[in-house]
């Protein structure tokens, strides 16, 4: 490992860790993140001549909790937090009280009184620590308008209120589940984007794999969590298989399956089977399942559909919305036929017109029954509704190969 | 932290006065508002006449302009308010979240502003 990737990895260990002790300390998330900031900026010039310190961590909240004093000094709307902050100056929390810090930075940042933008934001600002450009080139975005999203959420936190601290157990369901879904939100847009050129965002899926693993930390036997976790690496395992060589989309069923990544499988199945010992079902872990389903197939033809079809049938009994029972017709068309699949979705028709998978999958099962012109109908559907030009470019050709094929 | 839980509602859901719902519930109100005033955060609060007691004051270029009724006609009117002092958001929700009425209306968690903090209030 080069001595920058070492400083990297550092700060990518620290960050959430520093930020939530001061967030803590100084019961304000702008005046921490800022402090952290400079005191990370501080670290890559010190380190980079005097070499990295015993331990990193003490370091950097040190140099920050320094930074915030001076600060506090100038303003006086502050002086009162000053005196816990200067006798707590040497004080280094232990392992298990920022274990707690974090968990709380974790379920400020993704309270319910925060629209879903602000949420995702903060979240990959404030715990993985990504900087406001890498957080706009994700959601393309410009940066200023992410700095602005930033602020005025963090802004909202202060008027409102907006506690870091873990819930109380009466609610801690409820919010664990809106924590567990601003993770599972950076996960799908990392996964399938939904507008510009590339299919990935390779950087929200890593982002949301080491959120998932972190909260697996943090709250150990949670079996919502461990689905979570296992979810999104079964998903993201699939990666290098999803795309060719020149970016474009390749089919669960053509993917060359020695490509997908057999670490991460391993790490996702392990949590699943963790998750399924708790005896406590939920959403992601019955998603999970499906995608562990997928990852352990040998090939499209020999996945255990009919499985994969029972655990929709569940999932859909608990929480029954549109986009799930589309995805249920895929493995409907498995298992009865590309008829059958096509029945279910028409029921669907009326509340996801506007969504563009059920149009591509209603024109790939269309094309299945030799109903070619409805087909090329029906993706055209799709493309109009997408905002993803590799996705766009991908159902061009889908069409030109039936045409081919027709003629 | 200081808050208003704003109590908004359609005054013709929920129990009308005079029946042995609206009975029933003045109950729950007695005993909600007991529950706030022994925690210690009460801080004052008013349940407030229909909407059609109300009168609404403007004044344009100097001259006082009196209008009958409510500044907007909204489906959802304000009834009452609660002012209570607590730690955060989560403890004034958690109060919002016991409001005899929150069932059928809408409880609207505004923090109060701290004036100190503004520029000027030396």
């Amino acid at each position: 490992m080069s001595a920058d990737d070492a400083l990297t990895e550092i700060f990518r260990t620290e960050w959430s860790r520093v930020v939530a002790t001061l967030v803590r300390e100084l019961r304000d998330l702008e005046l921490a993140e800022d402090v952290a900031q400079e005191a990370f900026v501080e670290a890559s010039t010190r380190w980079a001549e005097d070499g990295v310190p015993r331990r990193p961590g003490a370091w950097l909240l040190t140099t920050a909790r320094r930074r915030a004093i001076d600060r506090l000094r100038r303003d006086r709307r502050f002086a009162n937090r000053l005196p816990d902050l200067v006798t707590g100056d040497t004080e280094q929390p232990d392992d298990r009280t920022i274990a707690d810090d974090q968990l709380a930075l974790i379920f400020g940042c993704c309270h319910p009184a925060l629209d879903d933008e602000a949420r995702v934001a903060l979240t990959l600002r404030s715990v993985a620590g990504l900087s406001t450009r890498e957080i706009a080139r994700a959601f393309l975005v410009t940066e200023p308008t992410m700095a602005k999203r930033l602020v005025r959420a963090k802004h909202r936190i202060r008027a409102t209120g907006i506690p870091f601290t873990v819930p109380e157990s009466d609610r801690l369901a409820d919010r664990l589940s809106a924590v567990c879904g601003v993770v599972y939100a950076i996960f799908t847009e990392g996964h399938r984007r939904s507008d510009g050129v590339e299919l990935l965002r390779p950087v929200l899926c890593d982002e949301a794999i080491w959120l998932a693993e972190t909260l697996v930390e943090l709250l150990p036997g949670d079996p919502e969590v461990l689905g979570l976790a296992a979810l999104v690496l079964l998903t993201d395992a699939r990666r290098p298989a999803r795309t060719d060589e020149d970016g474009n989309v390749v089919l669960l069923a053509d993917q060359d399956r020695s490509l997908w990544d057999r670490e991460k499988i391993d790490r996702g199945l392990a949590y699943l089977g963790a998750a399924h010992r708790r005896r406590r079902v939920g959403v992601y872990q019955l998603l999970a399942s499906i995608a562990s389903l997928h990852a352990t197939a040998e090939s499209h033809e020999t996945t255990a559909w009919s499985s994969i079809l029972s655990v929709y049938d569940v999932l859909l009994l608990r929480y029954p919305t549109p986009v799930l029972a589309l995805n249920r017709a895929v493995a409907v068309a498995e298992v009865h036929g590309p008829d059958a699949a096509l029945g279910a979705i028409d029921e669907l028709a009326g509340s996801l017109d506007d969504y563009e998978y059920l149009h591509s999958t209603r024109a790939e099962l269309l094309h299945r029954t030799g109903r070619t012109d409805e087909a090329a109908a029906a993706m055209g559907r799709a493309i109009g509704l997408s905002g993803n030009d590799s996705e766009i470019a991908w159902m061009r050709e889908r069409i030109a190969s039936w045409e081919r094929i027709a003629d | 932290m200081m808050y208003a839980l704003l109590l908004y509602g359609d005054e013709n859901v929920g129990p009308q006065p005079g029946s042995e719902e609206f009975a029933e519930e003045m109950k729950e109100w007695f005993v909600y508002t007991q529950a706030v005033e022994e925690a210690g955060v009460m801080r004052g609060g008013e349940a407030l006449q229909p909407e059609a007691a109300a009168t609404t004051v403007r004044v344009r270029d100097g001259k006082t302009v009196i209008a009958e009724g409510p500044f907007a006609e909204t489906k959802e009117a304000l009834g009452g308010f609660y002012l209570i002092d607590v730690e955060d958001l989560d403890a004034a929700i958690s109060w919002a979240e016991r409001i005899p009425s929150v069932g059928y209306g809408s409880v609207e968690v505004r923090p109060v502003m701290d004036t100190s903090e503004l520029p000027g209030m030396e």
